[in-house]
């Protein structure tokens, strides 16, 4: 039996940032090209949700029998954000859960164990997601060079797409990067040692044992997916390894998304897997305190997921970030004046006993008129019908701006504050065209500037406050993320 | 059912100077309206029965008059019903006099705003997710982006009309020596101010307000015995509905169903059946600008969508066809939360007895009077209309 990838999919975030304009703020060289920057109200956890919710674009949600999230920057350092993810991505209750974070393989880790999972028997489709936003410290290279992004594969023995063949891990033990507990920037020790000893030794054992495992050359290969610190080591390692840059490689997206982290090697697994033929066979490879690195078998099924954003369509959807004190604003490095409204609160209590219409995103669907609200109603609006509802969600629907206001006064970290109220479409049969589902929410991912009423919208799941050190998610509406 | 129509009088009323009232504490307020109106009712502490007072954030409980008022052990109920608490109490007391409970009672509203150092109002409780970053004029630009866009209003063109209501209110405001914004402004001064919340501008947004408003109520055939210019209460409208406008698709957004409730109570009660033709003067609330046009249209002046054209035409002004906001309004005269409805009365009730302060503002012949409260914002509002006229 075949075990692999059975669906893809992928996240970047609207806003890139001009690497020029990063150079420029320091009086400093700049790398060129760009780097994708998550929005203020984005993290790891809201964009593995997204990566998710593509990969899973037309498949039953109830299917998935476990997530596991892989992640340097997750939201929390104590309590898990898989959980969250999978709550927000609606799949069941009954699922196993769990973080892979702290290194920068810990995409692949993730991959490996879901991988074994299916293959015990212990889970049919098992969900990997992974999603970095790590920091750079101001004036320094890894400031220019991180990127923002997430990744996500469905692992599973069933349609298999992308069946994984064989896997090769090794670890190793070097501070080459580093955080620790109260570290906000990524370290480093000097270059030369991390990369030699480091980055190149470690990649380079991974492909050759893994070739060599399977007794395969680099003409065998269609593509080679690996990671890189930088555009320098990736030529570098490809030329080493014996692969025609050309026509082999899968190109590493550092002049357009930058280097994400724990999501990246996935991110290129995906693009390479959208330009994939049945037949292909890819080397898959991914260093961080060892390496990991895994062959893989385009198969058919490949032609029956095409329909995904993955890379590809979230690169074209982009909007430039006009300033790099912008970013520093989105990722909060720099104090700002406080705005004189209350600020708000977090309630935990409210968060929880609400989840499902908070996090999940569901509206009420009354059994007695089919009709649907959100916030979920114990008493129908429409009918007057007690406690005779159920959960449907609403966070895959299509939806019209219906109106709106661009306000400067509401508290926000990215003014103004696009407050809308969306019509979503109803999903249900025999209900009128009128009877859309209204949702009141904020507006993200927009030119304030291009905001009409009547555009079209879709739903995002994003943080509204970190008050009271604690992340507040919601979802809001965006303009659709299509080029 | 019976109506309230002629069983309640206000034979007294007092309002402070509304504004920026650094030098005085909302006690002083109280007590500067309080005794205005005691002084114009011509009664004295001991001869209050029962209080209501109405404040939405500056204090709780009945205790919060009886404290600076040393009121002695009578009954007092401290009510609220967002921007709306100031007429609230009128309702409330007036029931009381109406079933024979008290003779005289005493309604006090009262807000200060200006201590809490923030931009617009405080939040009270909010839902932690769903209640935050909304503000209220951007509750309230909600209603008047889709206005626009159902009547084919191009934006520039609708805020225009929007800022003649800024302007008249301002005209008002300035002629009434205890209004907050007492400055004449122009159409291009509107236009040109920085904006809130699309498409509102800082001149379609009221101030931010200190201040106290009174009021002293007696059984209709005991008025006399006071005054022979006291006003009669002719009808009194709260509609209330769930509140889920905002969240519901069914809700267009452009008409205000509450605000028609309300009016249809009060209406009903007053035996008004041709509002336009029968009421002499209209205080509205115009927390924005639009929340006037809105409820010029919902308490049936104008018809749905043509408001606009009797704004353009200067209806309203202190010279038109129906003077809208005589004293300035919300946008001039200021919006203490809780003393905002009872302002709104006290305008009314001047006007009836030809007591506006300057002659210059002393409308003709006003015999029938509308005045409307009103808390929340499209979607979602809680109105009072009461309908005060002229006694005999």
């Amino acid at each position: 039996m075949k075990t692999g990838i059975v669906s893809y999919g992928a996240y970047i975030p609207i806003y890139r940032l001009k690497r020029d304009e990063i150079a420029r703020a320091w009086d400093r060289g700049s790398m060129g090209g760009e780097k994708a920057v998550a929005n203020y109200d984005e993290d790891s956890a809201t964009m593995a949700v997204e990566a998710m919710i593509d990969c899973l674009r037309d498949s039953d949600r109830q299917s998935v029998d476990g997530l596991y999230f892989a992640s340097t920057t997750p939201p929390y350092r104590e309590k898990q954000s898989a959980s969250l993810i999978a709550l927000a991505a609606d799949l069941r209750r009954q699922i196993f859960t769990a973080d892979f974070a702290d290194s920068l393989r810990a995409g692949t880790v993730a991959l490996r164990a879901a991988l074994d999972a299916v293959k015990s028997g212990s889970g049919k489709r098992v969900m990997v997601a992974a999603a970095d936003c790590r920091l750079g410290q101001p004036q320094s290279d890894y400031e220019q060079n991180f990127g923002d992004g997430a990744a996500a594969l469905l692992i599973g023995d069933e349609g298999v797409a992308c069946e994984i063949e064989g896997s090769y891990s090794h670890a190793d033990d070097i501070l080459d990067i580093w955080r620790t507990e109260t570290d906000t920037f990524a370290k480093s020790w000097e270059d030369r040692f991390i990369l030699s000893e480091g980055y190149v030794r470690n990649t380079r054992e991974a492909i050759s044992s893994i070739m060599e495992k399977y007794n395969l050359t680099p003409p065998d290969i269609t593509r080679a997916v690996f990671y890189a610190p930088d555009q320098r080591r990736h030529s570098e390692m490809a030329r080493a390894m014996g692969f025609d840059p050309k026509t082999q490689v899968q190109e590493p997206m550092f002049a357009t998304v930058g280097n994400t982290g724990a999501a990246f090697a996935l991110m290129m697994l995906v693009a390479a897997l959208e330009e994939a033929r049945a037949g292909d066979r890819i080397l898959f490879a991914n260093y961080g305190d060892g390496g990991d690195a895994f062959i893989l078998r385009v198969t058919e099924e490949i032609e029956k997921i095409r329909e995904r954003r993955g890379i590809k369509r979230h690169m074209a959807s982009r909007m430039t970030l006009p300033n790099y004190e912008k970013y520093l604003r989105f990722r909060r490095l720099i104090p700002t004046e406080a705005q004189a409204r209350e600020q708000a609160n977090a309630l935990p209590p409210v968060a929880w006993r609400e989840r499902e219409q908070l996090i999940s995103f569901h509206g009420s669907r009354c059994k007695r008129c089919g009709r649907t609200f959100h916030p979920m109603q114990r008493v129908c609006i429409y009918c007057g019908a007690k406690d005779e509802y159920e959960g449907v969600r609403l966070s895959d629907r299509q939806g019209t701006l219906y109106t709106y206001t661009v306000d400067n006064l509401a508290l926000s970290s990215d003014p103004p504050t696009i407050v809308s109220k969306v019509h979503l479409e109803e999903g249900v049969e025999g209900v009128g065209e009128n009877q859309k589902v209204g949702v009141y929410c904020l507006m993200t991912d927009r030119d304030p500037k291009k905001v009409k009423p009547d555009m079209p919208v879709e739903m995002t799941f994003r943080k509204m406050h970190d008050s009271g050190g604690m992340h507040t998610y919601y979802w809001k509406c965006r303009p659709p993320r299509e080029p | 059912m019976e109506t309230i129509k002629d069983k309640v009088a206000i034979i007294g009323m007092g309002c402070c100077k509304f504004g920026e009232n650094w030098d005085k504490s909302a006690d002083d307020m109280i007590i500067d309206a309080v005794y205005e109106a005691y002084e114009d009712a011509g009664v004295a502490r001991e001869d209050i029965q029962a209080a209501w007072v109405g404040t939405a954030f500056s204090g709780i409980g009945g205790i919060s008059i009886a404290s600076p008022l040393k009121l002695d052990r009578i009954p007092i109920t401290r009510v609220e019903n967002f921007c709306a608490t100031g007429m609230e109490t009128i309702r409330n007391a007036s029931y009381a006099i109406a079933c024979g409970a008290y003779n005289i009672v005493l309604c006090v509203g009262f807000e200060k705003l200006k201590d809490t150092g923030l931009a617009g109002l405080p939040a009270g409780y909010t839902h932690p997710v769903l209640g935050v970053n909304v503000t209220a004029p951007g509750r309230w630009a909600m209603g008047a982006t889709r206005y626009f866009q159902a009547y084919g209003i191009e934006p520039q063109e609708g805020r225009k009309t929007l800022a003649q209501i800024s302007v008249k209110s301002h005209y008002n405001g300035a002629r009434h020596p205890k209004a907050h914004l007492r400055r004449e402004i122009t159409i291009e001064q509107v236009l040109n101010a920085p904006l809130i919340a699309w498409p509102l501008g800082l001149f379609d947004c009221c101030g931010n307000t200190d201040g106290a408003a009174a009021a002293i109520l007696t059984r209709a055939d005991m008025a006399k015995s006071f005054r022979d210019d006291y006003v009669l209460i002719k009808g009194i409208g709260l509609a209330i509905g769930p509140g889920l406008g905002k969240e519901d698709a069914s809700y267009d957004y452009i008409h205000l169903p509450e605000t028609e409730a309300a009016a249809q109570q009060a209406y009903e009660q007053a035996g008004i059946t041709d509002p336009r033709k029968e009421l002499d003067i209209l205080e509205l609330h115009d927390c924005f600008t639009i929340s006037e046009l809105m409820t010029l249209e919902a308490i049936g002046i104008c018809p749905k969508g043509k408001a606009k054209e009797d704004i353009d035409a200067g209806t309203f002004t202190l010279t038109g066809e129906l003077p809208v906001n005589a004293d300035g309004g919300l946008k001039s005269f200021g919006h203490p939360v809780g003393a905002s409805g009872l302002r709104e009365c006290y305008e009314v009730y001047k006007q009836i007895q030809g007591k506006a302060e300057l002659p210059e503002r002393q409308l003709k012949d006003v015999r029938l009077g509308l005045s409307h409260n009103q808390g929340g914002h499209p979607g979602s509002l809680l109105p009072i209309i009461t309908i005060l006229g002229q006694a005999g």
